[in-house]
């Protein structure tokens, strides 16, 4: 295989060097009293036993090709991406909507375009080969969850710091759908906003993180783009997809049939 | 008629009452005593229970925004969504004679919303419900920031919406005002309402 001679693997030694950077990082934060050295030892351990765990579970997973444990290791991902959707939320939903509604929209948004990918563009053999689909559901699933929280976000927030203005159109007779118009147009533009830039300054300003690893792997420039490339639509199209469906599922549950505003159904803001 | 039957909310003990096309009730009582939770819950803009009717006609078998195209209601701190004055009317040209009646320029449609004060504010927010050409209208205070002359104008256009059949509610912390612009009185103390005497 040509693409094996350009590999370089790393060695333990490797990366005891690379800790250093961090360890000067909390010699400065003890220097310069940021009170950061806790968290950022914590973090670091953290990282190392989370990327440890899942290089264990991919090999795995790789071996056994199963596509039940497949579906599983989806299960978890997106249930962890859901958690954190949540968290980053200043006004949550009540009740299981806080969770359920970022949750299912990233299930819908992410499932749909990973499995598009894997069915039309890659077509591995099986078409779920965990090789592929999980590293494509993973880079796909990190952007829509940024794109759904940040446009649930702004919808709540939007909705409660302008409900006069929301409300006074309701007032006049109009439907939900116009009245609400002005946030949700704004909470898509919210959501929107971060894969817009990436896809602007990348190649430019930045060389994104996996054609890095492509090259770094061996892979000639000219086929990491064209993956690059793909990746970006598929990431564009599910965090489009993913913030279209929380921000509309939000506008639902902050609505009822007799179109007014249920602001009651959300919780205050958490500090 | 507009006909509330037991209508309550939290906050709000059953209150009922009629008011007829072409009548004004003032609604009477200390601050935070629930007069807006009334006026909110007949306006359908939050979730009550009871019964509310027009003209025998219960207001759940309409959608919830014609109900509110019917029943305007005109709060003490009215909202705006667009930048300019001129975007929140549907024919800023046809309200010509009753924005200088109220006192406001025709060149208004193109001012930004940062600019008229709190009273050009209630004066156009009360030409706006107006336009819509609601049957009822429920109003919280709509004189709270004008001076004298402005609500003398204010009370005599009411008055006039009035004969042309418009039953109102007004909210009013003036007792000189509910006398004036209204035949009955409702007072609304700790989410109880009753009649006052005349």
């Amino acid at each position: 295989m040509d693409g094996a001679a350009a590999y370089i693997p790393l060695t333990w030694w490797d990366l005891a060097l690379g800790s250093l950077l961090v360890v000067a990082n909390a010699g400065l934060s003890l220097a310069l009293d940021l009170g950061l050295h806790k968290r950022l030892a914590i973090s670091s351990l953290r990282m190392l036993v989370q990327l440890f765990l899942m290089g264990l579970v991919l090999t795995t997973l790789f071996k056994l090709l199963s596509p039940g444990l497949t579906a599983l290791a989806v299960l978890v991902m997106v249930g962890f991406a859901g958690r954190e959707v949540s968290a980053r939320q200043d006004r949550r939903l009540k009740g299981l909507w806080s969770y359920g509604l970022g949750t299912a929209s990233m299930m819908l948004a992410a499932l749909l375009v990973t499995v598009l990918a894997l069915t039309t563009a890659l077509k591995p053999d099986p078409w779920y080969d965990p090789r592929y689909a999980l590293p494509l559901l993973g880079m796909i699933l990190g952007n829509t969850m940024t794109g759904v929280s940040l446009g649930l976000n702004s919808l709540t927030t939007g909705l409660y710091q302008r409900r006069a203005a929301v409300e006074a159109r309701l007032m006049l007779g109009d439907d939900r759908h116009s009245a609400f118009s002005p946030v949700v147009k704004q909470a898509l533009r919210n959501a929107l906003m971060p894969i817009i830039n990436v896809m602007s300054a990348t190649g430019v300003v930045s060389i994104p993180g996996m054609m890095t690893g492509q090259i770094l792997g061996g892979v000639p420039p000219a086929q990491a783009v064209k993956y690059q490339i793909m990746i970006l639509f598929l990431i564009a199209g599910g965090v489009g997809l993913g913030a279209l469906a929380a921000v509309f599922g939000g506008v639902h549950r902050l609505s009822d049939s007799r179109h007014r505003l249920r602001l009651d159904r959300l919780l205050p803001p958490k500090g | 008629m507009l006909d509330v039957r037991n209508l309550c909310r939290p906050g709000l003990f059953p209150v009922s009452l009629q008011l007829e096309a072409g009548e004004c009730l003032a609604l009477r009582g200390p601050s935070g005593a629930g007069k807006t939770l009334l006026l909110r819950a007949i306006a359908d803009l939050d979730p009550s229970e009871g019964e509310v009717f027009w003209q025998g006609r219960d207001r759940n078998d309409l959608s919830g925004p014609d109900w509110r195209a019917l029943v305007g209601y005109l709060p003490a701190e009215p909202g705006w969504w667009a930048e300019t004055v001129g975007e929140h009317f549907l024919n800023w040209q046809g309200l010509e004679p009753i924005l200088s009646r109220l006192g406001l320029p025709i060149e208004a449609k193109s001012w930004p919303m940062t600019r008229p004060s709190t009273g050009e504010r209630l004066r156009l927010a009360l030409i706006r419900a107006l336009e819509r050409q609601p049957k009822v209208l429920l109003l919280d205070e709509p004189t709270a920031a004008l001076d004298a002359k402005s609500v003398a104008v204010v009370e005599a256009l009411v008055a006039e919406k009035q004969a042309e059949g418009l039953a109102v509610l007004w909210v009013s912390h003036d007792e000189g005002q509910g006398g004036r612009v209204a035949s009955r009185t409702l007072r609304i103390e700790s989410g109880r309402a009753w009649a006052e005497e005349a």
